[in-house]
């Protein structure tokens, strides 16, 4: 097991390689650069010799390959640059939305986790009967409402019955709890919905799988009780693709709620997201592209360690 | 009937007191208002986007600054009096006294000194777009501690105007000896409030100036600017009252939600704004490198039909030239409609057009036109403009693009025809009319054009002292760059403020870009 984890550890490295390669070249076929923006944008009238030196100030003059070379040194002694667009620290510019993301990401998972495992064991169990449809019309709902729509709808919502909305600026939760819950349990409602929809759908066909399958009837020849038979033996195995899909679907949260966090005007990594590509500030986006690469690459392998802990007959060796 | 009078005349004085009382300012609060774009660095003088202004202006003065009231006069900020000499050679400022930095460093004429000399002669590294406006002036001197005197090289008749401009954020010589980039990343001005806080993609806050020199200024305790990017979530948080205003400007459909929702409670403003969409042409590309051409294309759009409908679902109204309609630099309509383009005969006018694409061999003329991917006021803009020259026969495909590639596509020339814009703080026709000056003296001007007969009356109305003869060569520099078709403003923008009605003090002018230091704000609850 340990020498599985340390392989695994060791082939992010090429993977993170890879992306880097990727990110970098793709970005500069784009025409364009964030110093044009930064200059001309709004109709400044600046020369093209002033253009042409905040060029060289941040080596944007110089060619791909020393610039890319540059990088990469950077990030070997975690120097993820500076943003060209702010000239601070990309990993200050990360780390103050990071925060907020993550906790939107983390309240979402619990929130999808905690009613899906609930509504999708309910569906399966009582399948082909009213609670099982009414599962399916709430979880079908999730899938095929956009969870900025359903967010928008969140925020119309309290305006038209509370006229009332929640706090507009981001407080940390060691700083005021209340405050900061009373803002992120919108958005993380928002998007909980549709992933408790996905993890919901996925426990109710994979349980529905397992509840066929010989080992369950064994059990039940046994004369164990049909709780334990469901929480023990079906609940426990139907669990293994659902984490998977709770682990991706996390992931997908930390850079992925960009029209979610416009609507809620939460200060996160989507929203950076968007507006480091609208200004074509290089350093930013190479910085959290490689940063959610990261996040997917660890999520995945703590998702494939957890496999040998829910199933003990799976065994990396 | 004594009596009846007397009442009549102390209810009369109850009442305008009342109402008096009702206006005095009112100490205290904290204003908490939408900044709908966030600045990349704190330097005023540097940058060119209204995002660093309404980020800056609270904790900076300037020299001087636009009266609002009596807009476009200006009145004293930093000066206190000053003279002009008869010749414009000279202009001379007594500086208020006791004035202080927030660091405690009193102010002094040589800050504005380092200011301006800053600003012309901008360092190593320095960014300085105002570098041209003052290329003018020859020396700043500073007899003594509260007098400065700036000595023209020659004249320029829009000086002081200049002089009151709100990029002119004044910084300390200190700071600027010890880095001149300081004013980037360090905010130390004499404005009305003391700078607090700035968390990135999120707010600033700034608290109030004790020791600010216009006494009994500022009327609050602290600002809270937020930056609300998104126009849903900037009205939302208006109508939720979680901002209590948004200062630059909203689309007219945006108004009439928010007044439907808040009926007595908003309070909204209107003003025609500095601010037009334009159209320009590569002259270097075939086949806009023909007069005709372009022409054609000028005539063929019916700006007065369009800005009926425009204006009611988006920020373009106003029909004019390169002034804003209506300020006293304007062209008056009677001789608007003379100049191509601009004609209320619209089936005459396409008639000719269609004539003179002809003529170029071009009757089946099909090109990009370029935009910017912004919804308000570009999208209604680029679409009418490709209903507009479909009217001729002519087929246009439309190019929404992130800023960035747009930008590089129209500095490197990779364009046909594009929409770009002009944005003014004031109605100066030495701003205005600096965008179409030919391209290797305007790097502003995108339809890369070399016309030295534009470029002759620009330099001869810079130095004409005489308002009239001034504003003739200013029509005469309209009329022939209408004539040409480099560049033509297609409409100007409108502006509408809305803010809740607790929020006093506040004062609309054409320009987002004046008038946001909040030092006379006050809230009314």
């Amino acid at each position: 097991m340990l020498r599985y984890t340390i392989r695994r550890v060791l082939l992010t490295i090429p993977t993170l390689l890879g992306v880097a390669v990727l990110v970098f070249f793709m970005l500069r076929i784009v025409p364009g650069d964030v110093i044009e923006v930064k200059l001309r944008a709004d109709g400044g009238n600046v020369s093209q010799e002033v253009v042409d030196a905040e060029r060289k100030r941040f080596g944007l003059d110089k060619p791909l390959v020393n610039q890319f070379a540059d990088w990469m040194v950077g990030m070997a002694k975690l120097d993820f640059g500076t943003s060209m667009w702010t000239e601070r620290p990309v990993i200050e510019e990360i780390s103050l939305r990071l925060q907020l993301s993550l906790q939107v990401a983390i309240m979402a998972t619990l929130i999808a986790v905690f009613i899906a495992i609930p509504l999708g064991t309910t569906a399966a169990l009582f399948r082909d009967t009213w609670l099982d449809y009414a599962v399916r019309i709430i979880t079908i709902g999730g899938l095929s409402i956009p969870s900025f729509w359903f967010g928008m709808l969140i925020m119309l919502s309290l305006l038209a019955l509370f006229n009332w909305l929640p706090p507009i600026t981001f407080t940390p939760i060691y700083v005021d709890p209340i405050a900061n819950l009373t803002q992120l349990i919108w958005p993380a409602l928002a998007v909980g919905y549709r992933y408790c929809a996905v993890v919901a759908r996925m426990i109710r066909s994979s349980l529905l799988e397992v509840l066929n399958e010989d080992y369950i009837r064994t059990a039940r020849a046994k004369g164990v009780f049909e709780k334990l038979v469901v929480s023990r033996h079906a609940l426990r195995n139907a669990l293994l693709p659902a984490i998977t899909v709770i682990g991706l679907e996390f992931t997908f949260l930390i850079g992925g709620l960009v029209v979610t966090e416009q609507v809620f005007n939460l200060n996160g990594i989507g929203q950076l997201f968007v507006q480091s590509v609208s200004r074509n500030d290089f350093m930013l986006i190479q910085g959290m592209v490689m940063l959610i690469a990261a996040f997917y690459v660890f999520v995945n392998l703590a998702i494939d360690l957890l496999y040998a802990v829910f199933d003990p007959r799976i065994r990396y060796s | 009937m004594r009596l009846k009078l007397g009442l009549l005349i102390t209810a009369a004085l109850a009442w305008g007191l009342g109402s008096a009382q009702a206006q005095t300012p009112k100490k205290g609060g904290e204003l908490v208002y939408a900044i709908t774009a966030e600045t990349p660095n704190y330097d005023c003088a540097g940058s060119e986007t209204f995002a660093t202004l309404h980020f800056a202006s609270p904790f900076y003065s300037t020299l001087l600054q636009f009266d609002l009231s009596k807009f476009p006069a200006v009145k004293g900020d930093l000066a206190k009096s000053w003279t002009v000499a008869p010749d414009l050679m000279t202009y001379t400022f007594k500086l208020n006294e006791g004035v202080k930095f927030h660091d405690g460093t009193p102010f002094t004429s040589a800050d504005i000194k380092a200011t301006y000399d800053r600003m012309r002669n901008p360092p190593q590294g320095v960014i300085s777009p105002r570098k041209a406006t003052f290329a003018d002036i020859d020396t700043i001197d500073t007899p003594d501690a509260n007098t400065v005197i700036f000595k023209m090289k020659a004249v320029n008749a829009s000086m002081l105007e200049h002089f009151a401009s709100p990029w002119n954020c004044v910084y300390s010589a200190k700071d600027i000896a010890a880095d001149p980039n300081a004013p980037r990343t360090k905010i130390n001005g004499t404005g009305p409030f003391i700078f607090v806080e700035h968390v990135k993609g999120s707010h600033v806050s700034g608290k109030r100036n004790p020791d600010y020199f216009r006494k009994g200024l500022p009327y609050l305790d602290s600002f809270k600017g937020v930056f609300t990017l998104q126009a849903a979530a900037m009205l939302n948080a208006l109508q939720g009252g979680q901002v209590m205003a948004e200062f630059r400007g909203v689309s007219p459909a945006e108004r009439d939600r928010l007044k439907a929702a808040l009926g007595d409670k908003l309070r909204v403003e209107e003003s025609s704004w500095t601010l037009n969409l334009l159209v320009a042409f590569n002259t270097e590309k075939k086949p806009f490198d023909d007069v005709r051409v372009r022409k054609a294309l000028l005539m063929a759009i019916d700006r007065w039909g369009g800005s009926q409908g425009l204006s009611k679902i988006s920020t373009l109204r106003s029909v004019g030239g390169v002034i804003r309609p209506g300020s006293p630099s304007a062209t008056a309509e009677a001789d608007l409609v003379k100049l191509p383009g601009f004609s209320k005969d619209i089936k005459k006018s396409r008639e000719e057009a269609k004539k003179l694409l002809k003529e170029a061999g071009q009757e089946n003329l099909k090109f990009v036109l370029w935009n910017r991917n912004l919804a308000m006021p570009y999208t209604p803009g680029g679409v009418f403009l490709v209903d507009q020259w479909r009217q001729i026969g002519v087929e246009v495909e439309h190019k929404q693009s992130d800023t960035a590639p747009y930008l590089a596509a129209l500095n490197a020339g990779n364009y046909d025809v594009a929409i770009d814009f002009s944005n003014l703080f004031m109605d100066d026709s030495t701003l205005a009319l600096a965008k179409y000056l030919s391209r290797d003296r305007s790097p502003q001007n995108l339809s890369r054009s070399i016309d030295r007969e534009l470029d002759k009356l620009y330099d001869d109305h810079i130095r004409e002292r005489d308002p009239a003869k001034r504003k003739a060569l200013v029509q005469a520099f309209e009329k022939r760059l209408f004539e040409q078709g480099y560049q033509e403003p297609l409409l100007w923008w409108h502006r509408i403020v809305l803010t809740h009605k607790t929020v006093m003090g506040w004062k609309m002018s054409p320009s987002h870009n004046l008038g946001q230091d909040l030092a006379e704000v006050w809230l009314n609850q």
